[in-house]
């Protein structure tokens, strides 16, 4: 089943001077787990909030096109309806935090609490993503003393607690160390895995490349291709669109070296170990 | 440039310690500080910066102690960027931001306008000089930083995570001020999470875990203690990583040292 479908959507800022998104067409089906890439300023956080309503319910500007998430049109349903069907994580953690609340638990059960679940199912659920989060040492503290590290996860926390259907996630990790990006991203393959539809605009080209099921690679607001990871990363005009190649995919096409059975190189260190093993040596 | 002997340091009175019993000598090597969120980097580049205490123990800066210094002095010597811009940022443009530490040390206007569009050249945001910080998206903000402490021409220069949401452009801006500031002898310092770029940039990495120094020696001894680093949660680069899977003997840090092997 189709969950999104974006067609022709075109969209300009108020004050921007050019279409910020120009002529984008896709289809993502239920339960994909898709990374959006391309350099800064290409159009990937703009691209996240038109598939949650801020674009252009919040910003308004000039919208052309249509966005269908999960039967809804965005451009004919509020905010606040959609929202009960998509749920986004933004890029800086800060701007999501309410400030009204005093701790980490009180900022999570807010949203649970705006759609009127019942205190008992409220209690389990925070619990629960308290738990996946690894926040539950911190959940009594204020969210404005937390690291950033910790804040990206209690953004995170806030967003999954309310299971919506599709799952928008703004360079969610790059406050986190690198083990704790390697969690949430596990964290989150196990919600795609549960069937919820994930879509990741992300830098850190080695994880889209492991975790993400196909890649899409934005250019100056135009879509430039839509393919699995290893097309994607095997593009030879990449580097114009101002993204680099997983390490182990640039390793492998500098000794021309495809992955096994296919036209393309590797992208993770599992593949290219294979590619690579007794070929050296 | 920098010798640390014995420090300590908490938050609270009596808590648990957040750095225990550091001891450390910087020279003019660019050394990369590495370890896990909690780790205690950015306290221990607050102390370098006096801008918190040492509980116990001496931080020398050149010849004197930091505590003997003022906060003038040390600007004169010591840039530290920040880890979140927005501790960092307070003017209204572009300019003034970036000027505002050089007027601070009394340089005169003409020339600290001159200095501070060099450094704005530098991180690419000469074009945006009249323009409000806080419209800036993330990695333009931390740029920002980066300029507004280059300006400033100290011998020591501290960032702390200077890549975070930077694209592969912004990354290879901040690799070219870090050889350019390596040039000048100046000694950098740099926290960071992405270890291929330690691996690319870097003489010296130091690991830190919760609160002490776990290694320290040049990248390519510290990348090539798989077993210490699991200790501290740090995975080897990529390319080291692949590279010893596949039972190359030497650490490799970079993809051309990985070619080089294979073409032997
Ligand atoms: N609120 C805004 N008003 C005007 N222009 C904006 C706004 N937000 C983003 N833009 C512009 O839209 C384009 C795409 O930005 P964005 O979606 O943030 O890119 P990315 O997330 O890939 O860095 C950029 O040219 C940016 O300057
Ligand atoms: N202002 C503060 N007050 C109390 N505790 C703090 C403060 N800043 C940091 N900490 C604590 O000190 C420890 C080290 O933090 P920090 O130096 O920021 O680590 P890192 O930069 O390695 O992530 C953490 O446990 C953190 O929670
Ligand atoms: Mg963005
Ligand atoms: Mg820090």
């Amino acid at each position: 089943m189709k969950k999104i479908v974006v067609d022709h959507l075109k969209y300009k800022y108020p004050l921007g001077e050019e279409l910020a998104l120009q002529d984008i067409s896709f289809q993502i089906e239920e339960g994909e787990f898709i990374g959006i890439i391309g350099k800064n300023s290409s159009g990937k956080s703009t691209l996240c909030q038109a598939l949650v309503g801020l674009v252009p319910h919040f910003y308004k500007g000039a919208y052309g096109g249509k966005v269908i998430v999960d039967g809804l049109e965005v451009k004919t349903h509020t905010i606040a309806e959609i929202s009960l069907k998509v749920g986004m994580v933004f890029q800086n953690p800060f701007t999501q935090v309410t400030g009204s609340k005093m701790t980490v638990y009180e900022e999570i059960a807010f949203g649970l609490e705006n759609i009127g679940l019942p205190r008992e199912e409220m209690r389990r659920r925070i619990h629960e993503v308290l738990k996946l989060m690894k926040i539950e040492h911190v959940k009594d503290r204020s969210p404005f003393d937390l690291s950033g590290g910790q804040m990206q996860r209690m953004a995170i926390a806030s967003i999954i607690a309310m299971k919506p259907d599709v799952l928008v996630l703004d360079e969610p990790t790059s406050q986190l160390d690198p083990a704790g990006s390697e969690e949430v991203f596990q964290a989150i393959q196990d919600l795609s895995g549960q069937g919820i539809t994930v879509i990741m605009a992300e830098h850190k080209m080695e994880k889209v490349a492991q975790y993400c099921n196909r890649v899409l690679l934005l250019h100056e607001g135009k879509l430039v291709d839509f393919a699995a990871p290893e097309k994607i990363f095997s593009r030879n005009d990449l580097e114009t669109y101002g993204v680099a190649a997983p390490v182990y995919t640039r390793v492998c096409k500098a000794l021309g070296m495809k992955k096994q059975g296919c036209d393309s190189y590797p992208v993770t260190l599992k593949d290219a170990e294979l590619a690579l093993r007794g070929s050296l040596g | 440039m920098i010798k640390v002997s014995n420090l300590s340091f908490s938050y609270t009175g009596g808590g648990v310690p957040v750095l225990s019993d550091i001891n450390l000598e910087f020279d003019q090597r660019t050394t990369a500080i590495i370890g896990q969120n909690g780790a205690g980097k950015t306290t221990f580049v607050k102390l370098l910066k006096g801008l918190l205490k040492a509980t116990y123990g001496e931080i020398l800066i050149g010849e004197y102690d930091v505590k003997m210094r003022t906060a003038a002095e040390l600007a004169r010597k010591i840039g530290l960027v920040f880890q979140n811009p927005n501790d960092q940022i307070f003017k209204r443009t572009v300019l003034d931001e970036t000027m505002f530490g050089l007027l601070n040390i009394k340089m005169g206007r003409y020339t600290a306008e001159k200095l501070a569009v060099e450094a704005l050249e530098l991180v690419g945001l000469d074009d945006k000089l009249s323009m409000n910080p806080h419209d800036l998206s993330l990695s333009e903000k931390k740029l920002l930083c980066i300029a507004s402490v280059v300006a400033m021409d100290t011998d020591i220069v501290i960032f702390d995570e200077p890549t975070i949401a930077q694209d592969h452009a912004g990354k290879e801006i901040i690799r070219r001020i870090i050889q350019k500031l390596k040039e000048k002898n100046k000694l950098v310092l740099t926290i960071i999470h992405d270890m291929d770029f330690v691996a690319e940039n870097f003489d010296r990495t130091i690991v830190f875990n919760e609160g002490k120094v776990l290694l320290d020696g040049s990248t390519r001894e510290v990348f090539s203690q798989k077993d210490v680093l699991e200790e501290a949660n740090v995975e080897p680069p990529g390319i080291t990583q692949l590279a010893n899977r596949l039972g190359l003997k030497n650490t490799i840090l970079t993809v051309d040292e990985f070619l080089h092997e294979c073409a032997k």
